[in-house]
């Protein structure tokens, strides 16, 4: 049993903190904004220069003024503000953005993290990837567990070229939580179904079971099987 | 009396000579000058430099430049939305030259050229592909690169409201490169919306002011930014 992309996401944004300022990649990442506890104050910020953004524009009430880094058309939040890039990257790089949530192609159990070039694509590109992997204390990765060929992506060495080096802290995937220490990787949750054995089978890099290791609490809906049945 | 307007923007191209360097404005069509890429596409100046975050998506947008063949390189932090595929033939086809620059980079290396800085370290890139060939230094107790100053011939940008000192007021997300670029160039050209009179903006409500900006045209929005909005609203 897994979680499907909404299952992260939700797992996901049941940890951001009240009064965070956070930054969500393009992918299941876009999907946390939808949530957030009721009456949680998390701050969305994107890199075109938004803080307080809300969801995408109804269809008929879109600004053409306003789109976020993806290049949907948004809404703001009362309280929201708008600036330049320098600004907004003034609030990626100098640490005031408190959580990037991103996607990733692989992580290694140091951290180091491959989330810019696809192997075998032609045109190279970065976007904000870097700044956000290299500036964001809490760099929080989203991604399936393995390759759509069942490959380990989360590995003992990175192959792919790098994003950023020991960047990543927290692992959301469809499987598992997992944190990355100093002194490695700790399996925290295991998806509805799974054990802790069944999760190192799929991951490269050796995992340390947390003392407190549980199965992850998440509404059935979100479970890849029932959602496969609905 | 100063008066930065012009009437056409066929008028505020005319100068931009084979082999410049210019700073495209705008993120996706929010401060895209469209209606000066146009003029620039047919006004026939080859050989140029662009510098955007991406590479255009359609014919109309920097896309219109590419394909005809007339930018020799593209400096860009994300020219590779799948959708943009004037450039995607060129860059194949080993056509033209991409300078491949993180996000936040690529908008402090037109900030500093604007600021008269030579350049700045950033621990952005450190130990990746992107450090190749840069200097590098241990800072706060973390490598950082050296990243230098982008300077250009000439910036064009699109802004909402503008008056006749150059002044420019931004709506929403139009800010984005728009307001370091018009520090960065020799020769700044702003299309808006909007002509008001001198006093018509705000002081408080001035995002670029005047002393940046060379020359303002007064344009209808490009016609495929145009249909969006019509049908947005």
């Amino acid at each position: 049993m897994s979680l499907t992309r909404e299952g992260i996401a939700y797992r996901v944004a049941q940890d951001l903190p009240e009064g965070a300022y956070v930054n969500l990649g393009i992918g299941i990442p876009t999907l946390v904004s939808s949530y957030i506890p009721e009456g949680r104050e998390v701050f969305f910020h994107s890199e075109n220069g938004l803080l307080g953004m809300g969801p995408i524009a109804e269809p008929g009430h879109e600004d053409p003024d306003l789109i976020n880094a993806g290049k949907q058309y948004v809404t703001l939040l009362p309280g929201a503000s708008v600036f330049d890039h320098p600004t907004s990257f003034s609030m990626i790089r100098g640490g005031h953005v408190t959580h990037a949530v991103l996607g990733a192609l692989q992580v290694a159990a140091n951290g180091d993290l491959a989330n810019w070039r696809t192997p075998g694509e032609k045109v190279p590109g970065v976007g904000g990837a870097m700044d956000l992997a290299f500036g964001v204390h809490n760099v929080i990765v989203t991604m399936t567990h393995v390759t759509n060929k069942g490959k380990a992506k989360i590995v003992a060495q990175c192959t792919l070229p790098l994003t950023a080096p020991r960047c990543v802290k927290h692992l959301y995937t469809d499987m598992a939580l997992i944190d990355v220490t100093p002194e490695g990787l700790v399996l925290r949750e295991f998806a509805p179904g799974l054990n802790p054995a069944a999760v190192q089978a799929l991951t490269e890099a050796p995992l340390r079971v947390a003392p407190d290791c549980r199965e992850m609490k998440v509404p059935a809906a979100f479970h890849a099987a029932q959602a496969a049945a609905r | 009396m100063v008066d930065k307007t012009l009437k056409t923007c066929e008028e505020a191209v005319a100068g931009v000579f084979d082999g410049a360097t210019i700073l495209l404005g705008g993120f996706g069509d929010p401060g895209l000058p469209g209606q000066l890429l146009e003029a620039l596409r047919l006004q026939g100046a080859k050989d140029l430099t662009m510098v955007h975050n991406g590479s255009g998506g359609g014919t109309h947008s920097l896309g219109g430049l590419i394909h005809d063949g007339k930018v020799r390189k593209l400096i860009a932090s994300f020219p590779s939305n799948p959708g943009n595929m004037s450039f995607q033939e060129k860059y194949l086809k080993g056509e033209i030259e991409l300078e491949l620059v993180p996000q936040g980079t690529l908008a402090e290396r037109i900030r500093s050229a604007g600021a008269g800085l030579g350049g700045f370290f950033t621990p952005t890139g450190a130990g990746t592909d992107l450090a190749a060939g840069k200097e590098s230094r241990m800072l706060d107790g973390r490598e950082q690169i050296f990243e230098k100053a982008l300077h250009a011939d000439f910036a064009f940008v699109r802004a909402y409201r503008g008056d006749r000192l150059g002044n420019l007021n931004y709506r929403m997300a139009m800010r984005n490169f728009n307001v370091p670029m018009c520090t960065a160039a020799k020769f700044v050209v702003a299309e808006i919306d909007e002509l008001v009179p001198v006093g018509g903006i705000d002081p408080e409500d001035v995002h670029t002011p005047g002393i940046f900006v060379d020359r303002v045209v007064e344009c209808v929005r490009h016609p495929e930014y145009l249909k969006i909005t019509t049908e947005g609203r």
